[in-house]
């Protein structure tokens, strides 16, 4: 596609801190590059604000390659923005048109405070993984990786579910601001492999646990979630999740 | 884990909404199919028949307890779920996702599932109560219900409410049918085309059923 330039209208959310109220800031940037990355754009701007000697927006970013999970940008009323199976730091200007006013927001969800501006915490996914998204592995020499048999299908769903990148986008798009998909995916990755079989039952129960004491909402399969994941993570990765509960709430014997 | 534990998670709480959602669905089933009878052709006959056996025997008088137990269930938990889950985000978006995400009925079931409680309260009043009132709530002598169906669908508005009722009922279960089964932990590939469209067939031709027999009525078609 033909290369543009384009000015912008943006309008940012900015709030100081966890406890202050924030608001929406109105900026313009220009001469902006359609070749350009979202994020790269956001530098300009916060070069600009520094220039005027003004606060610059605080984002997260890591890899800026879609891998890490760190980019979290609700933009114009999606997470990542408009693409799909996208990230935040993969989302380019060439998206957008010459004069277009974009509004940026952070993820909004009570399990995930505002730190500053469009940063927010999201160390309860770290949490809910502490209780559970392990499996158990002996010390001593390193296993032959082939040692085991995996049946190829199991193999190919457990590895779609582990590219989860915990982003939280899935919680920002869903209107429970449930946690689901990303739970399903790290608990399916795991339940599939015979790795993951020793702690299968205590896993779901504890990953459950957590993710309720962290505030999240409760599922209600509305499917948001899976159309917003920059990873594709599948939504029938929470009906495993929910035959997993099931099973282990039946059986398990604690 | 103790029982209270595994049912009052986020997951067994869906867990309960599921369960009950399809022993509910099975009771519009038999509602459904019973009440079709009144297109027998032979002004009731058939249908009073059948009502008669589901309010003068034991055995569906006592399933019926188990139905109020479970709707209820459904109606304070899922009321209760609603609640908690619009409190996990006090700060709202500016621009929100809308129906790029997902399906409208499906962000939507605590609303239609207020509407079609509502409707069940004037349905309720409609038949249900007057019938067991006048069988002293036990085994006694019924009302006609067939004649009060002819009576009660011979007003418009009463008319347009029930067919307003069924639609809400319609995309209630357009959603609430395929994800009580996911929520059962149905999530093969080959179940999920299937339960898809079996759901959509399944609440359009419930919606159909229930919305005709108003209009039947008050058509003059029965
Ligand atoms: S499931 Fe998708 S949207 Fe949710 S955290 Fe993982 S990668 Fe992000
Ligand atoms: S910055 Fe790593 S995924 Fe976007």
């Amino acid at each position: 596609m033909e290369h543009y330039n384009m000015n912008l209208n943006l309008k940012v959310w900015r709030q100081k801190n966890c406890k202050s109220k924030g608001e929406f800031k109105l900026y313009r940037v220009e001469n902006i590059s359609s070749e350009m990355s979202f994020l790269e754009m956001f530098d300009v701007l916060n070069e600009q604000l520094i220039r005027d000697g003004d606060d610059p927006i605080t984002f997260d970013h890591d890899c800026r390659e879609g891998i890490c999970g760190a980019c979290s940008m609700y933009i114009n009323g999606k997470p990542h923005g408009p693409w799909q199976a996208n990230t935040t730091c993969q989302l380019h200007m060439r998206a957008f048109n010459d004069g277009d006013t974009i509004v940026v927001e952070p993820w909004r969800a009570d399990a995930f405070p505002v730190i500053k501006d469009l940063m927010v915490d999201r160390s309860a996914f770290d949490r809910i993984i502490q209780a559970g998204g392990y499996i158990s592995v002996n010390t001593g020499n390193a296993v032959d990786g082939n040692a085991i048999p995996i049946p190829k299908d199991d193999a190919d769903a457990s590895f779609a579910a582990a590219m989860c990148i915990g982003c939280g986008a899935c919680v920002a798009a869903c209107k429970n601001s449930s946690a689901m998909l990303f739970l399903s995916a790290k608990v399916s990755h795991l339940a599939l492999l015979p790795q993951g079989a020793p702690e299968r039952k205590s896993r779901v129960m504890n990953m459950v646990a957590q993710m309720d004491k962290e505030g999240f909402g409760s599922c209600t399969n509305t499917g948001a979630c899976e159309a917003t994941c920059p990873k594709e993570i599948s939504i029938t990765n929470i009906a495993r999740l929910n035959k997993e509960y099931l099973g282990a709430g039946f059986t398990s014997d604690k | 884990m103790t029982w209270k534990q595994v049912f009052t998670s986020s997951v067994g709480k869906k867990l309960v909404m599921g369960f009950t959602g399809i022993f509910l669905i099975l009771f519009l089933i038999v509602h459904a199919g019973l009440n079709a009878c009144i297109w027998a052709g032979d002004n009731g006959e058939m249908f009073t028949k059948g009502a008669h056996f589901m309010g003068s025997n034991w055995v569906p008088r006592i399933l019926e307890v188990g139905l109020f137990a479970g709707l209820l269930l459904h109606i304070i938990q899922g009321l209760m779920l609603e609640f908690s889950n619009r409190s996990k985000r006090s700060v709202g978006y500016a621009v929100s996702y809308g129906n790029e995400g997902s399906k409208w009925y499906s962000r939507s079931m605590g609303l239609l599932g207020t509407l079609i409680l509502l409707f069940l309260i004037l349905h309720l009043y409609h038949f249900w109560l007057p019938n067991r009132a006048s069988q002293g709530f036990l085994l006694g002598e019924e009302i006609n219900l067939f004649e009060k169906m002819k009576l009660e669908f011979s007003e418009l508005w009463v008319v347009i409410v029930y067919v307003l009722g069924c639609l809400s009922l319609g995309y209630h279960l357009a959603h609430g049918f395929q994800s009580a089964f996911r929520t059962l932990g149905i999530h093969n590939k080959r179940y999920n085309t299937l339960l898809t469209s079996v759901g959509y067939a399944f609440s359009i031709i419930i919606t159909l059923l229930f919305a005709m027999m108003p209009v039947s009525f008050y058509m003059g078609w029965v």
